[in-house]
């Protein structure tokens, strides 16, 4: 049996709020975080695998070029080396997500520095990171390679989906009472996730299991079955825990084709396990962007035009560009609009989805040029952007879906004490320090992908959910477990959450923070096919029928729910799948972040004092789990407001900062105590569970409140991206001793 | 990492003469050490362990210091309750370096032999003339916005990353080594670190085989002991610039003055002339500023890190503010 949904009609029944244990939304612990702390997840490198041996790629030490040679001489004789790999099936770069087929593939041509060309395999793996260090490869440098995307003589590409041109800008601008015309740039950015990447590629004749990690597995199935020139069915992959993905998980990276095609060769399983430096060389980067914004306003603020012009980059060949006025389209009014994104291509490491891919960077900028508007105009930076929150779409004049945006602006000035800050900057000081507040609006748009679950109620009345679903360290087990036992009126401990096998039912996989709802959704349908056989048996409408406590009621009559099931196991499965929802209503998350930071007015250091984060997206299915992906969020704002940013050699292109401690992620003293409130909120377009995404919203402009802040304490208005001190320190004010 | 030989040793005679041979290292926290191998960048052949060599304690020495033995770890020296009354500008000088963990590993003499920090010289492809004489600095016309202002030459502009030399340099400690053959010489720490000049393969004095036993800490300095840090993030970051200062008031003038810099070269920096330009003079504005014309005469930067220059001059005299100033 089968339960689809299509969402072609907002799902205006709300079943999880009518039912009697009412455990999704609660601050449920995750069911799988005993076995974290205790170090029995096993994660992809250390599943231990009876003959397994272990491959480290080596790089390509030329921007752009081609690869003549190999001496495997060079290391065969190395202790415990057992060969040297090297293939056109090898991936240039990882696969972007939801790619579903093999990326760019082939060694021989050099497209940027650090490319993995070959691979290494040994007994151990510090002797294949010997060996891949010693690798003598012979490449021939072209000189011509490409490393800054504004240089003069490249012309960027203009992907025609994303030019906008309406109305009259220009007229527009010389006509407004208030004006912003700015241009900023932020750098690039790597996910920095805790565990680095890995596959583990066995072969049993020619079925191949891969335990990787990965946060799409359905697509991951396909890419590396393409990659590999064999049948997806031939194909398994596991990866139930993954330490953290951010869109660096997406696809199908060269590690795994690698690992493959040396464990098929060798006939022994192969581990790859990227080091550190690897991790920033070969991972998706987030591309740096020049973002020109123009705005044009009326006396009270009113947006008359929008401009939103941005420059991106990407390898040769990749057909993703950082979609960077995702919201610009729809969070503010102003008819006249140009919205336009161009791409460079560089040599340099693929650009592909870095945690909230266009609005981290998009929104993080275009809210500091309304900042600035506020600045200009006299206008509350509150209520300025109160007053250009739109009727309807300006750009496809639909309506919008359950948007609590105001609510989220006025209830984060409320707590914060937003009234007691000065507008005019450099005021406020205490000591050295000198203190500003700012604020900036949040919103992502809103996606539901098609996924499948499949729940059995057995017959002693414990449930085992199946999908292959991840959990990226998000609570995919924890929210898949709530609902469950909503929908069976079961207790935790009685439902048994299956993810990551490829073997399950295939899921959305985690990416573009659509992974709770759209999974969700699939688990709640795939317990309403359950639902519907139980009240078949008691002889009630599905409507009537009350789980709870290991009891069926309905139609005046109770049974124990395992007598119902007369020995039997009762298997739902769920699908959804978007429909029209989507192109009826505008569907998006919406927030507010409020921060305070002290700027030292030595040294230009910036230190964030507190910070708040007011969110709504739709029903929350687990107020801890989802509180926890907005602190996550929030703290990814700081790191790219004031100090993360990958560093390139200008003559090569290659990352300089590679390791973590030079690429600067927010420690623990950076981050003060941050405040997080979701709004009560159901969203009947969004999915049938009125949940929508919530894993992105929290650095989705967060990074401006903390740079509207520093203009705020300072009057510097920091520009290029992130607000180290040295951008700082020549706006402030010569300290006089007291 | 290359195979190499291990042996540990439990006694520092033993130790020296276990690394008569040529490519020995001693490994004692490894926190630098192990980064190294890993990436093929240093390669020994042996590794004598020190670890359990004693020289483990902070101990009274004849003329009212302490003498800190080389094994005793960060988290332990900048936790000693004598260290924390007397020499408070080495704890915090230590607090303010690396984390938790890294300090609970890593040792007193190992800190003092942590390698430059470059970006190419991290990257074995890199050309660098410190992993690889006469192959070329890469971080000129490179990535440079960590590197040096002072004392950098045409073949390396690598800076010295730690916290705790500093302290010391400013303390005037002294590092007692053990050679080869059994002589014991004592070093100031100031001039225990190098400048690159064209031999910038070598960090420090240290030759083969010698291991550091103690750092001796002269009689308490009376004073402020300020040390202060400035960095990209609030900890966890190699210092851009830092400053420790022990400074002696008495009615309203400098009566002693001793300054050490970090972030800004290849070694701890001291000039004996900034310390004696502050004695016996009463603090001003101008004071300051001179005490910064001094250190920074000869800065130069690379470009990306231009901005080192005032930024150490505004610390600079920030810190001689907080050391001179009126207690708040």
């Amino acid at each position: 049996m089968t339960r689809h949904l299509k969402m072609d009609t907002p799902a205006t029944a709300r079943l999880l709020d009518e039912l009697p244990s009412r455990l999704t939304g609660k601050p449920m612990d995750r069911p799988d975080g005993p076995k974290k702390v205790a170090g029995k997840a096993t994660y992809a490198h250390e599943w231990e695998i009876e003959g397994k041996t272990f491959g480290v790629l080596a790089r390509a030490p030329i921007s752009k070029g081609k690869l003549v040679r190999i001496d495997k001489s060079s290391v065969e004789s190395l202790p415990g080396i057992l060969g040297v790999f090297s293939e056109d099936r090898f991936l240039r770069n990882p696969a972007q997500g939801t790619a579903n087929e093999a990326p760019i593939q082939g060694v021989s041509e050099i497209s940027y520095f650090g490319q993995p060309i070959a691979l290494v395999v040994a007994e151990t793996f510090e002797q294949a990171r010997h060996g891949a260090h010693m690798l003598e490869l012979v490449c021939e440098a072209d000189s011509h390679g490409v490393f800054d995307p504004e240089a003069n003589n490249i012309s960027p590409e203009k992907p025609e989906d994303d030019q906008l041109d309406q109305g009259d800008l220009d007229k527009a601008m010389a006509e407004a009472a208030f004006t912003v015309d700015s241009t900023y740039r932020t750098p690039n950015h790597n996910s920095a996730a805790m565990e680095p990447h890995c596959s583990i590629a066995s072969w049993e004749g020619d079925q191949l299991t891969l335990h990787g990690s990965y946060q799409m597995v359905k697509y991951n199935v396909n890419e590396l079955a393409d990659s590999l020139g064999i049948e997806p069915e031939k194909v398994r992959i596991l990866s139930p825990f993954v330490g953290g993905g951010f869109g660096s998980k997406l696809g199908i990276a060269p590690e795994a084709v690698a690992a493959a095609i040396a464990a098929k060769e060798i006939g022994r399983p192969v581990c790859v396990t990227l080091t550190r430096q690897q991790v920033f060389e070969n991972v998706m980067r987030r591309s740096e962007s020049r973002q020109r914004l123009r705005l044009a306003a009326d006396e009270t603020g009113k947006l008359t035009g929008l401009g939103h012009e941005c420059l991106v980059s990407n390898l040769p060949g990749e057909t993703f560009h950082e979609p960077v006025i995702q919201a610009t389209h729809f969070i503010y009014g102003g008819e006249n609009r140009r919205l336009s994104i161009e791409v460079a291509r560089l040599n340099r490491m693929c650009a592909g989805s870095v945690r909230a891919p266009g609005e981290a960077i998009g929104m993080q900028v275009l809210e500091n040029a309304m900042d600035e508007l506020a600045h200009t105009s006299g206008i509350d930076p509150v209520e300025l952007r109160k007053r250009n929150i739109p009727d309807t779409h300006p750009e496809e004049g639909m309506p919008y879906s359950s948007r609590p945006f105001a609510e989220a602006l006025d209830e984060g000035a409320k707590r914060f004490g937003w009234d007691k800050r000065n507008p005019e900057p450099g005021k406020q000081r205490e000591g050295e320090w000198l203190i500003g507040m700012g604020m900036a609006a949040a919103a992502r748009v809103n996606m539901l992908m098609e996924s499948k679950a499949r729940v059995k109620l057995k017959d002693d009345g414990t449930a085992i959910v199946e999908t292959d679903m991840t959990d990226i360290g998000t609570g995919t087990y924890a929210i898949l477990t709530q609902l469950c036992c909503d929908m069976l009126g079961l207790a935790p401990e009685q439902v048994d959450t299956r993810l990551g096998d490829s073997n399950f039912p295939k899921a959305s996989g985690s990416g573009g923070s659509f992974g709770a709802s759209s999974s969700g959704s699939s688990v709640y349908l795939a317990c309403q096919d359950i639902r519907g056989e139980l009240a078949r048996r008691l002889g009630c409408d599905e409507d009537a029928l009350h789980l709870n406590g290991g009891k069926a009621s309905g139609s005046g009559q109770e049974v124990s729910l395992t007598d119902l099931l007369a020995g039997e196991t009762i298997e739902g499965e769920g699908h959804i799948e978007p429909g029209k929802t989507m192109e009826k209503v505008q569907q998006a998350t919406y927030g507010s972040y409020f921060a305070e930071v002290a700027v030292n007015a030595v040294t230009g250091e910036t230190r964030v004092r507190r910070m708040l984060g007011v969110f709504g997206a739709g029903r929350i299915l687990n107020h801890k789990t989802a509180t926890s992906q907005c602190y996550g969020g929030m703290t990814w704002g700081i790191g790219m407001a004031l100090h993360e940013a990958m560093e390139f050699d200008p003559r090569d292109g290659h990352v300089v900062n590679n390791d973590f401690a030079e690429y600067h992620v927010p420690v623990n003293l950076d981050v003060p105590q941050l405040d997080v409130v979701l709004l009560e909120e159901r969203d009947d377009w969004a999915s049938p569970i009125q949940a929508k995404g919530l894993g992105e919203l929290g650095l989705c402009g967060a990074g401006a409140a903390v740079t509207n802040a520093i203009f705020n304490a300072t009057g510097v208005r920091v520009r290029e991206y992130p607000a180290t001190l040295d951008k700082i320190l020549d706006g402030l004010p010569e300290l006089q001793p007291a | 990492m290359r195979p190499f030989d291990y042996y540990r040793s439990d006694d520092p005679a033993d130790a020296v003469k276990a690394a008569s041979e040529k490519g020995t290292l001693f490994i004692a926290g490894g926190t630098n050490l192990l980064d190294l191998m890993k990436l093929d960048l240093m390669t020994p052949n042996r590794l004598i362990d020190i670890n359990r060599i004693g020289l483990d304690e902070i101990t009274p020495s004849d003329d009212g210091g302490l003498s800190i033995g080389t094994l005793v770890t960060n988290s332990d020296c900048a936790a000693d309750m004598r260290i924390r009354q007397d020499y408070a500008v080495l704890s915090r000088a230590i607090l303010a370096g690396a984390s938790g963990q890294l300090r609970n590993k890593a040792t007193t003499g190992g800190n003092l032999c942590q390698r430059t920090r470059c970006y190419y010289f991290y990257d074995p492809d890199m050309a660098c003339n410190k992993r690889k004489p006469g192959s070329g600095c890469s971080a000129i016309g490179g990535a440079n916005r960590i590197h040096a202002i002072l004392g950098a030459s045409d073949e390396c502009i690598a800076t010295y990353p730690g916290d705790m030399a500093v302290a010391m340099a400013a303390l005037d400690a002294e590092v007692v080594i053990e050679g080869q053959g059994g002589d014991t010489r004592t070093v100031p720490v100031r001039d225990f670190h190098r400048l690159p000049g064209d031999q910038p393969d070598r960090d420090n004095i240290l030759e083969s085989g010698d291991l550091i036993t103690h750092v001796t800490l002269p009689a308490p300095a009376k004073g402020r002991h300020i040390y202060r840090k400035v960095r990209d993030r609030a900890s966890y970051a190699f210092a851009l610039v830092s400053i420790a200062a022990v400074v002696e008031m008495d009615a309203g003038k400098i009566a002693s003055a001793s300054l050490a810099f970090g972030g800004l070269a290849h070694k701890p920096w001291h000039d004996p002339a900034i310390d004696d330009l502050l004695t016996g003079e009463a603090p001003s504005e101008a004071l300051f500023d001179k005490a910064a014309d001094i250190l920074l005469a000869d800065a130069k930067g690379q470009g990306q890190n231009d901005f080192k220059i005032p930024l150490t001059r505004r610390t600079l005299k920030a810190v001689l503010r907080e050391a001179t100033g009126e207690r708040s």
